[in-house]
């Protein structure tokens, strides 16, 4: 193994990182405001992707653009999805009925993926998709760098949301105490619906990334929800920066590991470093408790 | 309104539930493929007419990793149905053909075997997708006494299983590579190759390739510069292919099972600026169209892929198949998936078993499958051996050639265009 193999894994393992922040980010903020465990988020991934397909080939707007129609579209899919099941779980016991609901809402999706699209297949295309920046030596993917600027905007763009704006102070408000929250006269559905809209909607940009960087059909976001829930649990459930943070120490842990060693050896390696994570910082990297208390 | 509320709610778990039920998302769907056979079946014998239809019970992954491939086959399994009931079916009967969704899971596919066997007594049952599934499916119909005739289970670990009821149409993958490495190795001193990668999944269909391959190359001084394997599960490529790419090897060998790990080597590749001389994929450039979506138009020209079967194979039968096939569902002969063919050849081989023996005795149809005879399918010739291996056939290498997928090594079996090398720049 080489030392540019080495760095070029670095490389690889941060701009990778934000790709998978990106996907991972609607899981943590769903989770942070409503303890729901959303099993769905890879297939919602899947579906981002698919919108972005349809409007690349079928309509002729480019991936980027796209953004602009697929973003409000998923976030009507996610206040969907909140107001016929989500809302629904009683508090008492929300985030182990959500493992169940969410799973029978990813079902529901495949199935209608299959449907329409069948299971051949797809990636998305773009000038972009297979181009690179040469710096230092390195060959950057512009899709990747596409990527990992968007997860900087959109994490911050969310990090402002919830600690700098009214609507994130009733976010807050409502998920450290329902009672005090509806008293204080915050509608607390309202705001619960609206954050896993912006949860879900989010999810589009990832899925266009994703859908630029893998060809998938609708059975793709299976393989993706370990790793994504991982990501979430070692940077504190709920918590948006630690997603970021997360995201890019499991990929170049992994990506590492899978050039100087072996990739078999990988997954084993970045889930022992999060047990140890774990096992010091119960709450993760940046633990839920601190979060809601900002 | 709270009333309305949960009848909505109602409504919409309902409208859920049958839609995934529709979808065949479940893993207890079933088809039946006896449409095609109406109009036909009424020229048939008189016999035909009063026989009472038997059932042809399958697996599929219809979900899944092996989804694509799953479905693929199951198109194969119903044209050919739909071709036996236009011709009179199986000695009068007409053909159902019952598919169950495995999912692409060893556990759902055990299953399902248990069920077309044990429950529905099936008369007959096809093989699923994959060695993976092949073997546990195998040993539940080995239970039974049934004769396992498959299409895509030509691992070691099938045949090395012990089980005395498989009989694979298809060709063993173990030698798959070995005509690409030996004109490799054929190639003059200042051509050939200096260099070789050795990348592959951890599958019972790609592991077994490789070393094979590898043990030629070096033996004509190919140097190995990587070997690895990594886990299927993997989400990410970027990494291995990456390390791939910084060895500038001349030649890529690449043990895939599907389009996405081809397709995300060979956008890594581009995105690196390195083109390899040679690179060959053990599956996922067969299947056509979605791998040319897949990597983009142009950059599939130059990959190569071993196979027993190509959309452009000259044989009268296979040509007819492939003709269904695109007015069925559409495409060209280079976008008809190997698996069409494989499923075809499934369903020839146990059809030729069954009225050469004049019924449906499964110990009868073993016999005469294990008695050396040669059969025939779209695919050529069949051939078991005592493991239930074909020996009939030898493994051709296919390129993808300006848009299409041509036979090409080796180069002077009769039908071969001569190969691009080094392969083409990226589009």
């Amino acid at each position: 193994m080489s030392f540019t193999a080495l760095l070029q894994a670095i490389v690889d393992g941060v701009l990778t990182g934000g790709v998978y922040a990106l996907m991972a980010a609607g899981l943590t903020l769903i989770f942070g405001v409503m303890d729901i465990i959303n099993i769905a988020q890879g297939v919602m991934v899947i579906l981002g992707a698919y919108l972005s397909y349809e409007l690349s080939v079928h309509v002729g707007i480019g991936l980027l653009p796209g953004l602009l129609i697929t973003v409000p579209l998923m976030f009507g899919v996610g206040v969907a999805i909140e107001f016929c099941f989500m809302r629904r779980l009683r508090d008492q016991d929300r985030t182990q009925m959500s493992i169940l609901v969410t799973y029978a809402v990813a079902i529901v999706i495949e199935g209608i993926l299959t449907a329409i699209f069948g299971v051949d297949y797809q990636q998305l295309q773009a000038s972009y998709v297979n181009s690179s920046v040469h710096l230092l030596g390195f060959y950057l993917p512009d899709i990747y760098l596409i990527g990992f600027v968007l997860a900087i905007a959109l994490l911050a763009g969310l990090y402002y949301m919830l600690y700098r704006t009214k609507f994130g102070r009733a976010v807050r408000s409502s998920l450290q105490n329902r009672t005090a929250a509806d008293l204080i006269g915050i509608d607390v559905n309202r705001v619960r619906t609206l954050s896993v809209g912006i949860g879900v909607a989010v999810t589009a940009v990832g899925g266009m990334v994703f859908g630029a960087t893998n060809s998938f059909n609708p059975n793709t976001g299976y393989d993706l929800i370990s790793r994504l829930l991982a990501i979430v649990i070692l940077g504190g459930m709920g918590s948006i920066g630690g997603a970021m943070a997360a995201a890019v120490f499991i990929l170049v842990i992994n990506d590492v590991v899978a050039v100087a060693w072996s990739p078999t050896w990988a997954p084993l390696v970045y889930f022992v470093a999060l047990v140890i994570v774990l096992s010091f910082r119960p709450q993760g990297l940046f633990g839920r408790a601190a979060v809601r208390a900002q | 309104m709270r009333v309305l509320r949960k009848t909505v709610t109602a409504g919409l778990v309902l409208g859920a539930v049958t839609l995934i039920a529709a979808c065949g998302g479940s893993s207890s769907s079933s088809s039946s493929s006896s449409s095609g056979g109406g109009g036909g079946a009424s020229s048939s014998s008189s016999s035909a007419k009063s026989a009472a239809p038997i059932t042809i019970g399958t697996s599929l992954s219809l979900s899944g990793d092996f989804s694509a491939d799953g479905q693929a086959f199951e198109r194969g399994y119903q044209l050919w149905a739909a071709d036996q009931n236009k011709a009179g079916g199986l000695l009068g009967h007409q053909i159902n053909l019952d598919v169950l969704s495995d999912s692409s899971s060893p556990a759902q596919v055990v299953s399902n075997y248990q069920k077309l066997i044990g429950s529905d007594k099936d008369a007959l049952v096809f093989g699923p997708f994959s060695s993976l599934l092949t073997v546990p499916a195998a040993r539940i119909a080995a239970r039974y006494g049934y004769a396992f005739v498959e299409g895509a289970g030509g691992a070691p670990s099938v045949f090395g299983a012990g089980l005395h009821n498989v009989f694979d149409v298809s060709i063993p993958v173990k030698n798959n590579l070995v005509t690409f490495a030996q004109w490799v190795a054929s190639l003059p001193a200042s051509q050939r190759p200096k260099t070789a990668a050795y990348v592959t999944v951890n599958d019972p269909f790609t592991q077994p390739q490789l070393p094979v391959a590898q043990a030629i190359l070096q033996k004509a001084g190919v140097k190995t510069v990587l070997n690895k394997v990594f886990p299927e599960e993997v989400t990410d490529y970027t990494a291995i292919a990456g390390q791939v790419a910084t060895t500038h090897a001349d030649v890529v060998l690449l043990g895939s099972v599907d389009v996405p790990t081809v397709s995300a080597f060979t956008h890594v590749f581009i995105q690196q600026h390195y083109n390899p001389k040679a690179f060959i994929a053990t599956a996922g450039p067969d299947q056509g169209a979605p791998f040319v979506k897949a990597v983009g138009a142009g950059n599939e020209n130059g990959i190569f892929v071993p196979n027993g079967w190509y959309g452009g194979f000259k044989k009268a039968d296979s040509e007819q198949m492939v003709k269904e096939y695109i007015a069925k569902y559409g495409g060209t002969a280079s976008d008809v998936n190997a698996d069409v063919a494989e499923a075809y050849s499934v369903g020839q081989v146990l059809a030729q078993a069954v009225q050469a023996t004049h019924g449906f005795n499964q110990s009868k149809i073993l016999s005469y499958l294990k008695s050396g005879v040669t059969l025939n399918s779209v695919q050529g010739p069949v051939k078991f051996d005592s493991l239930g291996e074909n020996t009939a056939q030898t493994t051709l290498t296919f390129q993808w050639q300006n848009g299409n997928l041509v036979q090409s090594i080796p180069t002077a079996t009769a039908g071969s265009t001569p190969p691009l090398y080094p392969k083409p720049a990226w589009k």
